[in-house]
C-alpha cells in the first residue's frame, strides 16, 4: 500500500507525461522537495526516478499510475452515474473515492457502469482487463446499449461524446438522456424502442448510448 | 402582388407531403420512410381568395443541420420570409419532436403546430388536450389524419388568418450562464444559440459580418465551453427537451399503451437475421421475377410488341407513310431500321414501359409499407464492408427502378465519401428496370446464363464496394434509422405514385429516344454510322461479339436499356449464341449509365469526378467483358 498523497503524485505524472506528452514533471510545479515524504516513498519503491528536481515515471511505475487514474476516473462515473452527483463535487469526492476502489473492487465497478471509456468531463479512462472481455460476468447497472439483451429496459444515462458531428446526430433523433428504451434485438443491427417510435443504429452508436437498466 | 409564403417544416416521415399534395392539390412523392423528400416542392394554393405559395421542404430532426437536405430545409426557413411555418408532427411521437416547434417559436417564426398520424396515436389510446397545448405553446395547433383528409380544412383556416397569428412569447429557459450569453452576445436568441451549437453556416457569416466582434465572442464562447463538461449542444438539447417534456406532461390526458399486435409481429420478423432473409426472398421472387418479369417483361411486352405495335399501330403506319413519302430516305425517319417509331417508340412504348411501369409499381409498394427501412437494418453489416451503411440501401433499390432518380437521392447519405461510393455502384453495377426488365426478357429462357451474369454483377458491385472503401479517405459510415411502423398501403397513393414516376419517366426517355432515332438514322446515311461500326468492332472481336452488335452498342451509349433492347432484338431473332449474349449482356449491365444519370452525376458530384467514374466503369465494364470471354475460351466452354 502506498500513502494517498503518493498516489496523487503518481496521478498526476500520469496526465502530464503518458497522456500529455511531457518529458518530466518538476517537483517545483507539485509543490513538493525532495525530502517530502511521498517523494521518498515512491522513488525507493522504484516507481518514479528523480533527476535534478525532475520526476520521471519508471517502467513498474506506469501501470501503477495508470490505474490510479483509472480508479479516479470511474470513482467520477460512479458518482455522476449512479449517485446523481454533479459538477465540482465529483471530483473532489473522486479524489477521496480512488484510493478506497483497490484492485478487483475496481473491476467490479467498471463492470458495474458498462466498461465506460470517458470519465464525465470526457477524458479517456484506461482500459482494464474486464473491458476485453466484453461483458460476460458483469453486474450491469449501467450499460452501453451495444451490451444490453434484448428485452432489457432502462433510461438513457449518458451519450459518450467523441465525435461531435455523431452525438449531434444521435441527440436530433430524439435520443437524450432520461428518456426511456428498451433493446428489441441487437442482430443484424441494433433496434430499440424510444417513446412510441423504433430505431436501428449499428455498434458503433450503440456502444456510445449508456443506459440505466431498470428491467 | 407576390403571393405569401407558407413553409411546411417537421421531422422526417410525419406526412408533411400528405399534407402538402391535399392542400396545393398538387402531388410531392409521399412514402413510409424517412427521406422521402430530398428537394424543395413549390405548389400554389386560393384560400378565400387569396393566393399562398406553399413550399414542402425535406424533414429534419433539428436545426442545426446534420445532413445535406437539412441543410437545405434549415436554409429556405431562413431564406423565404414565409409568412407561416407549418410545423407536422407524429402525434404517438411528440415529446421527441416538440423540440422542433420550441426552435421554431425561438427563431421567432410564425407557427401552426400540426398533430398528424392522431388515428396511429388514437390506436395506443394516447390522448392530448390541444387546448392546454395552445395555452402553454402559444401558437394555433391542430389536429389531422392526413391520409384521411381530416383536419385539412382547420389547416387552411389558419393559413388564410395568418396576418392576425400573434407571436408565441414563450421562452425556453436555459442554464444561467448560457442565458447570459444569450443576452450580451448582441447577435439575437437565435443567432447566438447557433453559435454556441457548433453551427459552421452561422459561425462563418457571423465572422464575415463583424469580425472583430467574433474574437470576443469566441473567447466568451471558449469560457462557457470550459464551464461544462459536455458540449453546449447537448446542453441546449437537454434543457429544450425538457421544457418540451414538461408541456407533454400537461396537455397529456391519457397515456398511451402498448400494443403488441400483427404488425408488430410482421415488423419483427422482417428484421430477424433469418426469417428477414426468407422475406426478403419472398419479395424479390415475387415483386421482380414475377411480376416484374413474368407479368412485365414477359407478358405486357409481348402484348404490346406483337399486338399493340406489330398489329395495330406499325402496319398501317408504314402503309401510310410509304404513300404519303415517296423517297426511302424520308420513309426511313418513321420506319424501317432506325425509324422513330419503328426503334424509339417501339423500344420506349412497347418493350421499356411496361418493365419500367410494373417495377415502379411494385417498389411503391415497398416503399409504403414501410419496408425499405427495415431491409436497411437488416443488410447494414453486409454494406458496412463497402463503406455504406444500411441508409445506403434505399438508393440502390431505387437505383433497380431509375439509376437517375437514385443518384438524386444518395443526397439522403450523411458523408461525402458514402455519397461518392454510392454513386459509383449506381453508375456501374446496378442495372436499372429497364435494362433488368430486357435483360430478364432475355434471360428467362437461359436459366444457366441467369445464374452466371447475377454471380458476376454481384461480384462486380462487391469488389467495387470494397476496393472503393479501401481507396476513397474518409470516415467509416455510422448507421442510425429512424424505423416507421408497418402501414397498408393506400392504393390510391400506388397509383398515383406509380404514374408520377412513369410521367416523370417517359419526360425524360421521349427526347432521348428521338434524337437516338434522328442520330442513328443520320449516321447511316452520312456514312458515320459505317465508320463508328468500323471503330467498335476491333474492341467487340476482343469481347467475341460479332461486328452486327456495333450498333447496339452505340445506341447503349445513348441509353444502357436501348442497348440491352437491341440485345434482345438480336438473341431473337438468332444472331447471337449464348456465349455471345452471356458477355454482351454482363458488357452492357456494367456499361456506362444513360446519358440523363450522367448529367445528374455531373450536378451531384461534379464534373471531374463523374468524368472520373465515366472512365473507371468503362474500363471495368470492357475488361470484365473480356476476361469473361477469355475464360469461357480458354476453358472452352460454351454454353
Ligand atoms: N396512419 C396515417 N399515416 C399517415 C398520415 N399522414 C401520413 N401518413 C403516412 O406517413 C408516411 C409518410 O408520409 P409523407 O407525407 O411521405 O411524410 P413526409 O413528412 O413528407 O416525409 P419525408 O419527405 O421523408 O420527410 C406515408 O406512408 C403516409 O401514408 C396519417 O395521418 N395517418
Ligand atoms: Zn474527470
Ligand atoms: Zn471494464
Amino acid at each position: 500500500m502506498i500513502m494517498h498523497k503518493s498516489e496523487e503524485i503518481l496521478e498526476g505524472l500520469y496526465i502530464n507525461i503518458v497522456e500529455n506528452k511531457k518529458k518530466a514533471v518538476s517537483l517545483l510545479e507539485l509543490k513538493l522537495t525532495e525530502e517530502s515524504a511521498e517523494v521518498k516513498e515512491l522513488v525507493k519503491k522504484e516507481l518514479v526516478t528523480l533527476k535534478t528536481g525532475n520526476l520521471k515515471l519508471t517502467k513498474e511505475g506506469e501501470p501503477e499510475a495508470r490505474d490510479v487514474v483509472r480508479r479516479h476516473r470511474l470513482a467520477e462515473r460512479l458518482l455522476t452515474d449512479v449517485f446523481d452527483m454533479k459538477g465540482l463535487c465529483v471530483h473532489e469526492s473522486a479524489c477521496e473515492f480512488e484510493h478506497i476502489l483497490h484492485r478487483g473492487i475496481d473491476e467490479q465497478i467498471c463492470r458495474l457502469l458498462g466498461h465506460p471509456r470517458t470519465c464525465p468531463h470526457g477524458s479517456k479512462i484506461p482500459e482494464g482487463k474486464c473491458c476485453k472481455e466484453k461483458g460476460i460476468k458483469d453486474t450491469r447497472v449501467i450499460s452501453p446499449l451495444s451490451l444490453l439483451k434484448p428485452g432489457e429496459k432502462g433510461k438513457i444515462s449518458y451519450i459518450q461524446a467523441d465525435d461531435q458531428a455523431k452525438l449531434q446526430t444521435i441527440m436530433a433523433m430524439g435520443v437524450l438522456p432520461g428518456m426511456e428504451l428498451s433493446l428489441l434485438s441487437n442482430f443484424p443491427s441494433y433496434l430499440f424502442k424510444l417513446g412510441n417510435s423504433q430505431f436501428a443504429v449499428d455498434e458503433t452508436i450503440a456502444r456510445q448510448v449508456f443506459v440505466r437498466i431498470t428491467k | 402582388m407576390k403571393a405569401k409564403k407558407i413553409i411546411i417544416a417537421g421531422n422526417p416521415n410525419v406526412g408533411k407531403s400528405v399534407i402538402f399534395n391535399a392542400i396545393t392539390g398538387s402531388y410531392a412523392t409521399v412514402s413510409n420512410y424517412p427521406g422521402t423528400t430530398v428537394e424543395v416542392f413549390r405548389g400554389k394554393t386560393k384560400i378565400n381568395g387569396e393566393e399562398f405559395e406553399v413550399i414542402d421542404t425535406p424533414g429534419m430532426y433539428s436545426f442545426v443541420p446534420v445532413t445535406e437536405e437539412e441543410r437545405v430545409s434549415r436554409n429556405i426557413i431562413f431564406a423565404e420570409k414565409p409568412v407561416l411555418v407549418i410545423h407536422v408532427l407524429d402525434t404517438k411521437n411528440i415529446e421527441r419532436m416538440l423540440p422542433f416547434t420550441l426552435q421554431l417559436i425561438e427563431a421567432g417564426l410564425p407557427v401552426v403546430l400540426v398533430l398528424n398520424i392522431m388515428d396511429e396515436a388514437d390506436r395506443l389510446g394516447f390522448k392530448l388536450s390541444t387546448k392546454i397545448l395552445e395555452e402553454q405553446l402559444g401558437v394555433a395547433v391542430i389536429s389531422s389524419i392526413g391520409t384521411m383528409g381530416k383536419g385539412i380544412a382547420g389547416i387552411k383556416d389558419k393559413i388564410a388568418a395568418y396576418a392576425s397569428l400573434e407571436p408565441s412569447k414563450l421562452k425556453v429557459s436555459y442554464e444561467p450562464a448560457i442565458e447570459k450569453f444569450l443576452l450580451t452576445s448582441g447577435l439575437g436568441r437565435l443567432r447566438s444559440l447557433l453559435v454556441l451549437q457548433d453551427d459552421t453556416e452561422i459561425i462563418e457569416s457571423v465572422k464575415k459580418e463583424q469580425k472583430a466582434k467574433y474574437k470576443e465572442l469566441e473567447k466568451e464562447i471558449d469560457k462557457l465551453k470550459k464551464k461544462y463538461s459536455q458540449p453546449l449542444s447537448y446542453i441546449i438539447a437537454l434543457t429544450r427537451q425538457h421544457t418540451a417534456t414538461k408541456i407533454v406532461e400537461e396537455a397529456k390526458e391519457k397515456k398511451g399503451r402498448v400494443l403488441e399486435n400483427f404488425s408488430e409481429t410482421l415488423s419483427r420478423l422482417t428484421m430477424n437475421a433469418f426469417s428477414g432473409y426468407v422475406i426478403l426472398f419472398l419479395v424479390l421472387y415475387f415483386g421482380l421475377y414475377k411480376f416484374v418479369g413474368e407479368f412485365g417483361a414477359g407478358y405486357l411486352v409481348g402484348l404490346m410488341e406483337s399486338k399493340v405495335f406489330g398489329e395495330w399501330i406499325i402496319p398501317p403506319l408504314a402503309n401510310f407513310i410509304k404513300h404519303a413519302l415517296p423517297q426511302k430516305w424520308l420513309q426511313d425517319i418513321f420506319i424501317n431500321d432506325y425509324g422513330i417509331v419503328t426503334l424509339g417508340m417501339r423500344y420506349a412504348f412497347a418493350i421499356i414501359l411496361p418493365i419500367v411501369g410494373t417495377f415502379f409499381f411494385v417498389f411503391a409498394i415497398i416503399e409504403d409499407t414501410g419496408y425499405l427501412p427495415r431491409l436497411a437494418m437488416l443488410i447494414d453489416r453486409i454494406f458496412k464492408k463497402m463503406g455504406l451503411s444500411g441508409r445506403a440501401v434505399i438508393p440502390m433499390v431505387l437505383g433497380l427502378g431509375c439509376g437517375t432518380m437514385a443518384t438524386m437521392v444518395t443526397r439522403t447519405l450523411s458523408t461525402k465519401r458514402e455519397r461518392l461510393i454510392a454513386t459509383l455502384l449506381l453508375a456501374l453495377a446496378i442495372p436499372c428496370s429497364a435494362q433488368l426488365g430486357v435483360i430478364m426478357a432475355i434471360l428467362t429462357t437461359l436459366p444457366v446464363l441467369m445464374m452466371i451474369w447475377l454471380v458476376i454483377i454481384n461480384l462486380v458491385f462487391i469488389t467495387a464496394g470494397i476496393l472503393s472503401t479501401k481507396l476513397i479517405p474518409g470516415e467509416p459510415p455510422v448507421f442510425f434509422m429512424e424505423v416507421p411502423p408497418l402501414r397498408l398501403p393506400k392504393i390510391s397513393n400506388l397509383f398515383v405514385k406509380t404514374y408520377t414516376r412513369m410521367e416523370w419517366y417517359l419526360k425524360e426517355v421521349m427526347p432521348v429516344f428521338l434524337a437516338v432515332s434522328l442520330i442513328m438514322w443520320t449516321a447511316d446515311y452520312s456514312g458515320l454510322l459505317k465508320l463508328a461500326i468500323k471503330l467498335t468492332a476491333y474492341p467487340l472481336s476482343a469481347l467475341g461479339l460479332p461486328v452486327s452488335t456495333a450498333t447496339v452498342f452505340i445506341m447503349g451509349f445513348f441509353r444502357r436499356d436501348y442497348g440491352a433492347a437491341g440485345l434482345y432484338d438480336m438473341s431473337r431473332n438468332g444472331l447471337l449464341n449464348h456465349n455471345q449474349i452471356l458477355v454482351g449482356i454482363v458488357v452492357m449491365t456494367l456499361f456506362l449509365p444513360c446519358i440523363a444519370q450522367l448529367i445528374m452525376m455531373i450536378k451531384e458530384r461534379k464534373l471531374g469526378t463523374a468524368m472520373a467514374m465515366t472512365g473507371v466503369v468503362t474500363i471495368v465494364a470492357f475488361g470484365t467483358g473480356y476476361i469473361l470471354n477469355l475464360a469461357l475460351n480458354i476453358f472452352r466452354i460454351v454454353l
